[in-house]
């Protein structure tokens, strides 16, 4: 990770592609069809009473309506989705960047980390996901509430779900519920900052 | 003067070691998702060029599936093999190694030369006039050290997402993710095939000088 900042600027962009570039399908993994808790529920009635929470080390706490979200100012953008496992699949992405919404809830100074926080249970587990500063203020980092031009299919992380575009698909948390400040990863989850990384040992890190 | 320079027995069994490791651990990533495809992108079936088997655990590093362990294994040993892979072209462009031994001449190219380096080959008599290594030799030292390696790098490099901001150009270069994805594995497979050509060769030079040769350095009338 150190080479990769020291080599790339701190904002430079994953690659875009045209329109035309996206695949004929955009395959799912891990959690695809979550069954645990209220989110049948919520699939049902078509996310009417979904909400996204900003939370944690914030000046000013949010809450969200899936409307609110798609009436903010909203990024498109065609990127390549790296599954750890090595495939890849191109698709359209539009939503609001999370610095918006970080800026308008402010951080507080030793706010280092944001948590995602997921509504999926996967193999008795709550799914969750972090970043640092420098990836939660990139340009590319937003939250998505449609693929392709219409709202994400629940096997994309419906309704919304992150785009972290530098790193692997694990890192792109889905069924976002929360996005958290922290000070530091100790005491959330496992402590190892994600769903895999406590699990299965997945580094922190995942542009490599 | 010895046969082999202190820098170059250094870099082969170091180059050994990261190659060795990983090789093994990329199986175990390879294992992950078996299929290649060329271009940008690919994640099923209909969309591969190949569907490579399943690696058994006896090949692989660790030895029972472990996706996240194989990749810290290959992520460290990345470090040693591509920065001593820069050191062995800096030292051996100093000490003229390569422009001694490994650059061929145009008399090499000529069919009949090819012809003759290849029955002696086949022959088994490994004694060869004049420079250090025969055309057979140079050649394969040249495109493991010049193509194989070096490729092993640049298309490391573009698979890795974090690095394309930077090294868009490359992946471009290359054709895509997943065309660096499957030129990653074919020359992996090539240095695989080397690897193999080199070590029956050195066993039937005499695998006990030969080794020694490239331990101790060896002296130019052994073998």
């Amino acid at each position: 990770m150190g080479a990769h900042r020291f080599l790339s600027n701190r904002e430079a962009l994953a690659p875009e592609y045209p329109r035309s570039a996206v695949s004929p399908f955009f395959r799912g993994n891990g959690s695809t069809d979550p069954q645990n808790g209220d989110y049948p529920r919520h699939v049902e009635e078509g996310f009417a009473n979904w909400r996204l929470e900003v939370r944690g080390l914030v000046d000013t706490p949010l809450s969200f309506s899936i409307e609110n979200i798609r009436k903010l100012p909203a990024r498109s953008q065609v990127t390549r989705h790296d599954c750890v496992e090595g495939w890849s699949a191109i698709g359209e992405w539009t939503g609001p960047q999370l610095s918006l919404l970080l800026d308008e809830a402010g951080l507080k100074p030793e706010a280092r980390f944001i948590v995602f926080r997921c509504a999926d249970n996967l193999n008795g587990q709550d799914y969750y996901e972090t970043v640092d500063l420098v990836d939660a203020y990139h340009p590319q980092t937003i939250i998505a509430h449609s693929l392709n031009g219409e709202p994400l299919p629940v096997r994309n992380g419906a309704p919304l779900r992150m785009r972290i575009e530098r790193q692997l698909g694990y890192k792109h948390a889905k069924y976002l519920t929360a996005i958290e400040a922290v000070a530091s990863l100790d005491g959330i989850g496992g402590g190892q900052g994600g769903y895999w990384e406590d699990r299965a040992g997945y580094q922190w890190y995942a542009g490599i | 003067m010895k046969k082999h320079a202190l820098s170059t027995r250094l870099w082969h069994w170091l180059n050994l070691l990261c190659v060795v490791t990983l090789f093994m651990s990329g199986l175990t990533i390879s294992n992950a998702h078996r299929l290649l495809y060329w271009g940008d992108w690919g994640f099923s079936r209909q969309h591969a060029w190949l569907e490579v088997p399943r690696f058994p655990d006896w090949m692989t590093i660790p030895g029972s599936y472990s996706l996240a362990v194989a990749r810290d294994w290959h992520i460290l040993m990345a470090w040693p093999f591509a920065l001593g892979l820069l050191f062995m072209w800096v030292a051996m462009l100093l000490n003229r190694h390569f422009q001694r031994d490994i650059t061929t001449t145009r008399a090499e190219w000529r069919p009949t030369a090819i012809w003759h380096v290849i029955v002696e080959h086949l022959k088994l008599n490994f004694e060869h006039a004049g420079g250090k290594y025969n055309f057979l030799q140079k050649l394969a030292y040249g495109l493991v050290l010049g193509v194989f390696l070096p490729t092993m790098v640049f298309t490391g490099i573009s698979i890795s997402p974090g690095m394309e901001p930077t090294f868009g150009w490359l992946v471009d270069l290359l054709g895509g993710r997943q065309s660096a994805r499957s030129l990653h594995f074919i020359f992996a497979f090539a240095i695989f095939g080397f690897f193999v050509v080199h070590l029956a060769l050195v066993f039937l030079a005499g695998p006990i000088g030969q080794i020694r040769g490239m331990i101790t350095g060896g002296t130019h009338h052994q073998a």
